[in-house]
């Protein structure tokens, strides 16, 4: 199958109102390797030019930037663009019946003093309580039902993602990066982060392994279906371990009840939100400090590129 | 000779005894000390114990400082009576401790390196994984020379076959090393004789030990010297003191995380002459707090960007951030099968009896078992008070074990172990010996050759009660010293009085922090504000009780300058006169709810103190102990006029003793020079507001008044001494404005702060502040003769005096110009905090 190829622009812009005199950001914006992912190019703009940077892969094999600022400057925009292109990847309804029975699976991640298997292991990272993703026996309860005995792990998560989309409503005003999962489960409202956070306690809860994906959306919506939610923004969805499929991992998409395939392209994998957050950052000075995030994403069949995305960056900029 | 103190000693048979063997005969080790103890008389101890006590409270030695509002720091409880132990038994515990430390660091190598443990199944992934304390951004940082651990505590506890057992490891930052030191300090001196004669080993080489080992970590280039700081999260620890005492003993900067600053891959200092490289960062704060790039992103204590330094190796942070992943008890279990594979040893010393709740057979024997254990958290980060299992019953046993069901890795489950007892003295008898369960936390550190050197001696920690299970010093515990015995000689270096290097003489100025110096000039500020309006006050009470209590003409114009001085709190509009002025003074001195008030003073004195403690020398801190105790002590009662006019002059003698110690006992640095500047800048203004406002009241001009102005000013005294007669206008506004040689002189201020600014303006290379000496040129030209033929008595807002008023305002004026720059220019500016930023 053919691969389908994107333009990607990430652009965030903060206007400090005043002079901020030190400034630190790190910068989860590059894609990460995966076996259905190529990036043919990507670069990212920073203005002001960064006094320091320093690039690397973090704990979970995520490229990451650090960069910072010792002379004031009252703004700073970051301008991410690439080039990627997504193989098809989608699980076929075969592949989800043949997964692993959830209760066999959560035996196998349990430790019994033995030498684990490496990719068990390797799962184990995304198996317990991490900064936003508390786990508690209520979330067990609410995803009890998706999971009877014996059912194969990814029809369970399937059943789980359908479960959350069927019952919450999208809301970008009822949450922020902070609201704890629990509440979110109350209130039943929230936006692709909340319904990540919460997918993956529960599976946590049930004690299996799920990982946070994040990442972009395609934006066009395709003729006769309605447009996906999330565009403009950067998205995140949910990863479930099930050894023996062919990346031993399955990603499941709550906010639009989905298996992501070429129309998500991933940036990073993490515990939860905190660990790939794509711009973190701490200042010294400054007055507001809420940001302006644009995100476009782009087909590279379509005829016309918006010319943002071709413009060469500024003089005295830097280059990734 | 009384009866034997043996006689009414409790025996145990459930329970080691430290000092009696099972027949109830005193062991050897502890013949001499128990003979010495019996022969003490009542009042020789009853002395000794004062002695103790008296130190204690001098040196301020308090766990839980300013965490009560109040400033009620609890005193530390130190029992006189050391804990002894004999030559061969240490050696055996201190190679199980170095053991222990030296295994810790290789599973902290492993679990932010390769994982094997977790790839051999040797560890569960849910103990690392699933532990807040596992700093994922650390992972694959490895630290200069392959050290995490560079500072280690451990719990040790005896149990009835005398066997000594741990109870828990301190892999954060360990305390207690500071009071363990302060405790020998103390008790050497209350058992001079016995501590020279028994050869019990000393501290120094010890902390010797650490200096040098974190300074053959350093990550240094070239010629530089390794620059080691004290990183504290500030005075509102439970164990600040430990860090201040620390600090000084060791010869570290006492740092807090706004003093640091992070430039590209390297982290500095920042001081009074710029920023200054930081090779070493022997931390007193918790991991989590240190990055708030990559760690809790809400923590204002941190040094956002500390993290990338580390990855660079261009700091070595004591312990490694990460390190207090290993204070789990659910880890002990694990720990001979990990010491095995790591080492090639067997675990010199066991860890007490722990099961993991992780496990399933271990989940099994919990249940089986509850009456018997005592349930922790697996966590460090958790917070929960460890639950004995035979005391739970009906609901509440239901309702844990229906929490160890539902997340079983979060819990252990230990034996219990009935501790050691241990003689102590009793506070509440006159001569009697009493059995309290005693356990032992032991330090090592990592020494200049890379390995681990073990405290001969450690912090003793006795529980309150006879049958205690728990020691705890957060619930009212004490403390004991411990006496390390040995065969051999003692050494004989100390790190009290060090002999000074070259180095250490240029470190002096240069490491001013800009945090201190900011400290520095506020309790300049504080001390002489204090000073001033206990001085003032003192000017009216007197008056006051000369007349019976009656509010004069005098009386009301010192209370009418007190007023435009802030000492007494303006009168509302519509208010009854107050009858007599009593209660206002009264107020004025005791309530620190009032504004201005003397006790407001104090607090805010103590406050900029406790920021610099690590600066004053111990007879500064002592006194202005004494001074709060004093303000504490009187706050209580009702005190009478005369017993405000009495607690005025002591403390005005604390006030002056003060003085003295900045003057006589700290080194000239810049740091001092900025309190000198603090204290010189609030006379100045208190002199000048205070001689403007006089000028300007019409109450002023009445009998005896010029003479209370003289009181006010500490200058009466001079005054008497060269003009023998009557107060008059003209000599007492030439003695306390224009005379350059009057200390308490508006000029003699002038003069000083002029010197000192050119000095720092020159060293420092900063701006010399005009306007100071502008407007003190201006008063400089103010011609006296005006006062010559002018009655004092008869003038109301005459020109002569208007004009000096003003003079003396604009002069105020200039140094509260000069103090915001200065605080500008070289301050920390505590209120400017970094804040987290965030986009999706």
């Amino acid at each position: 199958m053919e691969p389908v190829r994107y333009h990607v622009l990430h652009e965030t812009r903060y206007d400090y109102g005043s002079n901020v005199s030190l400034s630190q950001q790190q910068l989860h914006l590059s894609p990460r390797f995966l076996p259905w992912q190529q990036v043919h190019e990507q670069r990212i703009v920073i203005e002001p030019t960064p006094t320091w940077r320093r690039d690397g892969l973090d704990a979970f094999g995520n490229p990451v930037s650090w960069i910072s600022f010792n002379a004031p400057h009252d703004s700073l925009c970051i301008r991410s663009a690439m080039n990627i292109a997504v193989l098809p990847h989608l699980p076929d309804e075969a592949m989800l019946d043949a997964s692993i029975p959830w209760e066999e699976l959560r035996e196998r991640l349990a430790y019994d003093a033995l030498e684990p298997l490496p990719e068990d292991l390797d799962a184990a990272r995304f198996l317990f309580e991490s900064p936003h993703v508390r786990v508690k026996h209520e979330l067990a309860a609410y995803a009890a039902d998706c999971f009877p005995p014996g059912v194969p792990v990814l029809i369970g998560a399937r059943a789980l993602m359908a479960k959350i989309f069927e019952e919450f409503e999208f809301d970008p005003e009822a949450t922020t990066v902070s609201t704890p999962v629990l509440e979110v489960l109350e209130n039943k409202r929230g936006v692709c982060q909340d319904f990540a956070h919460l997918m993956i306690a529960c599976m946590r809860a049930l004690g299996l392994a799920a990982r946070y994906v994040s990442g972009y959306l395609l934006t066009r919506p395709p003729p006769g279906k309605p447009r996906l939610i999330g565009a403009d923004a950067s998205h995140a969805w949910v990863s479930v371990y099930a050894p023996g499929t062919a990346d031993n991992w399955v990603d499941f998409d709550p906010t639009n009840n989905l298996l992501p395939d070429t129309e998500h392209i991933t940036l990073a994998i993490g515990r939860d939100f905190t660990d790939i957050s794509p711009l973190r950052g701490i200042i010294l000075g400054g007055g507001g400090a809420e940001p302006e995030v644009a995100v476009t994403v782009v087909p590279l069949d379509e005829e016309e590129i918006p010319a943002a995305l071709l413009a060469e960056p500024e003089a005295g900029a830097a280059e990734a | 000779m009384a009866r034997t103190l043996l006689a009414i000693y409790p025996h145990s048979a459930r329970r080691y005894d430290e000092m009696l063997k099972a027949d109830g005969e005193v062991r050897p080790h502890w013949r001499p000390f128990f003979e010495h103890l019996d022969a003490v008389s009542p009042e020789d101890m009853h002395q000794r114990l004062d002695f103790a006590d008296r130190r204690i409270q001098e040196n301020g030695v308090t766990y839980n400082v300013y965490a009560d509002p109040n400033g009620a720091d609890r005193p530390w409880a130190l029992d006189p009576v050391p804990l002894i132990i004999p030559p061969d038994e240490w050696a055996e515990v201190s190679s199980a401790v170095a053991q222990r430390a030296t295994l810790l660091n290789a599973i902290l190598a492993d679990l932010y390196g390769e994982q094997t443990l977790l790839a051999k199944g040797l560890l569960p992934p849910a103990l690392v994984y699933g532990q807040h304390g596992f700093l994922w951004p650390c992972q694959g940082i490895k630290p200069p020379g392959g050290i995490w651990l560079h500072h280690y505590a451990v719990d040790l506890a005896r149990s009835p076959n005398g066997r000594w057992w741990v109870i828990a490891d301190r892999t954060q930052a360990p305390s207690g090393a500071g009071y363990a030191l302060e405790n020998r300090l103390v008790v050497s001196r209350v058992f001079p004789e016995m501590f020279r004669d028994l050869h019990v080993q000393h501290l120094a080489d010890f902390f010797r030990d650490h200096q040098d080992g974190l300074a053959a970590l350093a990550p240094v280039e070239g010629d530089e010297q390794p620059h080691i700081v004290l990183l504290t999260p500030g005075p509102y620890n439970e164990t600040y003191f430990e860090h201040a005492y620390l600090a000084r003993y060791l010869g570290f900067p006492l740092v807090e995380g706004q003093d640091l600053t992070v430039r590209g891959d390297t982290v500095y200092l920042k001081t009074l002459r710029g920023l200054k490289r930081v090779h070493v960062i022997l931390r007193r704060q918790d991991d989590d707090y240190c990055d708030p790039l990559e760690l809790r992103g809400d923590s204002a204590l941190g040094i956002p960007g500390l993290i990338n330094v580390a990855r660079a190796g261009r700091v070595t942070i004591a312990n490694a951030l990460g390190s207090g992943l290993l204070a789990s008890g659910a880890l002990m279990g694990f720990l001979p099968a990990i010491c095995r594979h790591l080492l090639g040893e067997k675990l010199a010393m066991p860890s007490v009896g722990t099961w993991w709740c992780g496990e399933k057979p271990a989940l099994d024997y919990v249940k089986e078992n509850f009456d018997d254990l005592v349930i922790k958290p697996a966590y460090p980060t958790q917070r929960m008070e460890p639950v004995f299992g035979h005391e739970l019953e009906g609901e509440a046993r239901e309702e844990m074990l229906r929490r160890i069901e539902a997340r079983p890795h979060a819990y252990v489950a230990q034996e219990m172990v009935n501790l050691a007892q241990a003689p102590t003295w009793s506070r509440a008898h006159e001569r009697r010996l009493i059995a309290r369960p005693v356990g032992l936390r032991a330090y090592a550190v990592v020494n200049a050759e890379g390995e681990y050197s073990v405290m001969p001696g450690g912090l003793t920690r006795v529980a309150q009660g006879a049958g205690a299970r728990i020691i705890s010093m957060q619930r009212g515990g004490a403390s004991k010293d411990t006496w390390v015995l040995t065969n051999g000689p003692v050494s004989e270096f100390t790190l009290l009085k060090p002999s000074f290097g070259v180095r250490d003489l240029v470190r002096a100025g240069a490491n001013l922090t800009s945090r201190v110096v900011e400290n520095l000039f506020w309790l300049g500020r504080y001390s002489e504000r204090f000073d001033d309006s206990a001085r003032l006050l003192r000017v009216a009470l007197a008056r006051l009780v000369d007349v019976g209590g009656e509010k004069t003409a005098a009386v009301a114009s010192v209370m009418e300058l007190a007023e435009r001085l802030k000492v007494l709190p303006t009168p509302e509009e519509d208010s009854e006169p107050a009858e007599g002025g009593e209660h206002v003074l009264l107020e004025a001195i005791y309530d620190p709810a009032q504004p201005g008030s003397l006790a407001a003073n104090i607090r805010s004195l103590m406050w900029s103190a406790t920021h610099v403690r690590e600066r004053l020398s111990l007879d500064h801190w002592h006194s202005l102990n004494r001074l709060q105790r004093e303000q504490q002590a009187a706050q209580k009662k009702h005190p009478t006029l005369t017993e405000a006019i009495a607690f005025l002059d002591r403390v005005l003698l604390v006030s002056s003793s003060l003085n003295g110690f900045a003057m006589d006992n700290m080194t000239r640095d810049d740091g001092w020079r900025f309190l000198i500047i603090g204290r010189r800048l609030e006379r100045l203004s208190f002199l000048a507001r205070g001689i403007a406002g006089f000028l300007r009241m019409d109450s002023a001009r009445g009998q005896g008044c010029l003479e209370w102005l003289l009181e006010m000013a500490d200058s009466i005294i001079t005054y008497r001494s060269r003009y023998s007669r009557q107060a008059e206008l003209l000599p007492v506004i030439d003695l306390l404005v224009f005379d350059e040689s009057n200390p308490h002189g508006v000029m003699f201020q002038v003069n000083v702060l002029s010197r000192y600014l050119e000095r720092m303006a020159h060293e420092l290379g900063a701006d010399y502040d005009a306007r100071l000496s502008t407007a003190s040129e201006r008063l400089r030209k103010f011609s006296l003769e005006q006062f010559e033929h002018l009655q004092f008595s008869q003038c109301r807002s005459c020109a002569p005096c208007d004009e000096l008023a003003t003079l003396l305002e604009d002069l105020v004026a200039a140094a509260g110009h000069l103090s915001d720059g200065l605080g500008m220019r070289y301050f920390t500016h505590v209120g400017d905090v970094s804040r987290q930023t965030m986009a999706l």
